[in-house]
């Protein structure tokens, strides 16, 4: 699998990316590199083989619906980059 | 005082021979000296850290002291701690100061613990030379020259260099055991689900767990004891009662099974560092083991498969990073897209963003059943190679690593070289098993680890196996001569 310049493009605006123009063409090397190791996968035949999403046989355990958390907000906008008024402040969304 | 074990650590505290506070600046004056020449701490903290040794001698005094109270530890820098900057290694979070303690650091000091810093890493735990932090390259003790391995890099490094007598670390795919082997040291990660992940940043979520790295397999025991258990906060936490892994340290070998996989043996296997593992399973022979062989046939797609569910899962994870609650903004965003694209462009490395990238492909619509699916069937393959390898002996052996480390800046450039160092580490992460590396030799300057795989929740029995060939060779008492006094 070779991946062209405008993959990588594609790529990194689905996962909110910003890549220097300058770079594109060493990642498209890069990611062709490691997806080319990743089709080593096709060697063995997988049909009918459950997928193994967890290593261990565990089950989800549940908790009485609760409230458990205190409201910290003051503790955790301490570290945001902008607030106001208790609120997270981003560039304007709607016009 | 910088080669004391725990033990004889808390014995000296209680003893009065020194005290928490002696002892802590003791390992403060130490990095001080010595941290300059191999930079294995991001963020020291020696007020924090006094402040804990008072509290510890103030604990010892009143006889409250449980085992490690006062004894120094480092913790890795993906470990949140509450007050105290949380990098990660990445630029992202260079100005993140978490508001909680992670299960692990509160289980730390809640044991009297005292922290006297965290330490350098790749970036989000993303490499195997520590070369991607933000922060710079780690410095192997042993050789400056070389790389002390990845991710966990600055706890390897630092417990090496003796800086600090116990590091926490994590491993996703050998994060833990390729740095113990490559600086020397021991290094256990625990099986998946052991110690809590509450509070340690995640990097691929069905494959990080928390461990520990230590100079002896009695040490790391005696620091698993403190990290282990349950934690209601981490949902994948396992309900497991937790043994005293320093009560069965002494137990015999006599009529151990090891297993050795043929895979871990052929080629790609430096010739050097495959006499030196054939000359530690002689050891135990002498100890009363008995050793097969034995087959893991699908190994070589552990990395092929943990290249696609690790940035998977990272792709997914990472995305909680966005410029808008916490960690790195990019300056003057036009709008919103803007804003998350260049605060990630920029608050992120290479490494992150092209295993972002690879893990944002293989999730996209089209390419699921061919990259994600597949890798999750054989990760189940690989799992099933090991449970039948269990079902004939007790632990698995091999190199922990093909090579020794390798020089700094030589797979940089080169993802696929670098991500094969991993080989031998790898698919035990995939089928969540405990493993083990202790130091076995060395070629030339630069030191080889062995590596041993248990069977899940098996760690008490690892740490046997370790510590009995601690009692029988002397690997593990060497200091790298630059770090030595």
């Amino acid at each position: 699998m070779s991946l062209e310049k405008t993959d990588i493009e594609k790529i990194a605006h689905l996962a909110r990316l910003e890549i220097d123009p300058d770079d594109v063409s060493r990642y498209a090397r890069d990611l062709s590199v490691i997806l080319e190791l990743v089709e080593q996968m096709n060697q063995v035949d997988t049909g009918g083989v459950q997928p193994m999403a967890h290593p261990l046989q565990m089950a989800q355990r549940l908790r009485a619906d609760e409230v458990t958390e205190t409201n910290q907000r003051d503790k955790f906008q301490q570290i945001a980059p902008q607030v106001e008024a208790g609120l997270y402040l981003v560039p304007k969304v709607i016009e | 005082m910088h080669d004391k074990t725990l033990t004889e650590l808390a014995a000296g505290l209680r003893a009065k021979e020194f005290s928490s506070v002696e002892l802590t600046r003791y390992f403060l004056d130490r990095i001080a000296r010595y941290d300059g020449q191999i930079n294995s701490f991001i963020t020291v903290c020696a007020d924090y850290a006094l402040q804990q040794a008072q509290a510890a001698d103030q604990a010892l005094a009143n006889g409250d002291a449980v085992s490690l109270t006062g004894i120094p530890l480092a913790q890795k820098d993906i470990f949140c701690t509450d007050g105290i900057r949380t990098s990660c290694g990445s630029r992202m979070l260079d100005n993140f100061i978490a508001p909680y303690d992670a299960g692990v650091v509160e289980r730390c000091s809640g044991a009297g613990m005292v922290m006297l810093g965290k330490t350098n890493m790749d970036e989000f735990a993303m490499g195997s030379s520590n070369e991607t932090s933000y922060y710079g390259p780690v410095h192997n003790p042993w050789d400056r020259e070389a790389v002390p391995g990845g991710s966990s890099g600055g706890s390897a490094a630092a417990v090496a260099a003796r800086l600090t007598p116990v590091a926490t670390a994590t491993d996703t795919g050998g994060s833990i055991r390729q740095p113990a082997s490559l600086c020397g040291i021991t290094g256990l990660k625990p099986t998946y689900g052991r110690v809590s992940r509450f509070g340690m940043i995640a990097f691929a979520s069905s494959l990080d767990q928390g461990g520990v790295m230590a100079r002896s397999a009695e040490d790391a025991a005696l620091l698993l004891n403190v990290i282990a258990g349950f934690d209601e906060r981490d949902s994948t936490s396992a309900e497991q009662t937790v043994p005293d892994y320093g009560a069965t340290l002494d137990e015999t070998l006599a009529g151990l099974k090891i297993g050795l996989p043929e895979e871990y043996f052929s080629d790609g296997l430096d010739t050097e560092v495959a006499r030196i593992i054939d000359a530690a399973v002689d050891e135990y022979r002498k100890l009363g083991a008995e050793v097969k062989a034995i087959s893991l046939p699908n190994t070589g797609l552990a990395v092929p498969t943990y290249y696609v569910i690790a940035p998977a899962e990272c792709s997914s994870n990472l995305s909680r990073f966005d410029g808008v609650r916490f960690g790195y903004r990019c300056e003057n965003a036009v709008d919103l897209e803007d804003l998350y694209k260049r605060s990630r462009g920029e608050g992120f490395g290479a490494e992150v963003k092209r295993r972002i990238m690879i893990g944002t492909y293989a999730l996209s619509a089209g390419y699921y059943d061919a990259y994600y699916l597949k890798a999750q069937q054989l990760r189940h393959l690989i799992s099933d190679d090991f449970a039948k390898a269990f079902e004939e002996v007790d632990v698995i052996m091999g190199p922990t690593s093909p090579t020794v480390a390798f020089n700094l800046g030589e797979k940089s450039s080169d993802p696929v070289s670098m991500y094969l160092s991993d080989i031998y580490t790898i698919a035990v992460n995939l089928a969540g098993l405990p493993g083990l590396s202790i130091p076995a030799g060395f070629v030339g300057s630069r030191p080889v680890g062995l590596q041993i795989i248990g069977n899940y929740f098996n760690e008490a029995r690892l740490l046997n196996v370790a510590h009995r060939f601690q009692q029988v060779t002397d690997w593990h008492l060497r200091a790298p001569q630059p770090f030595a006094d």
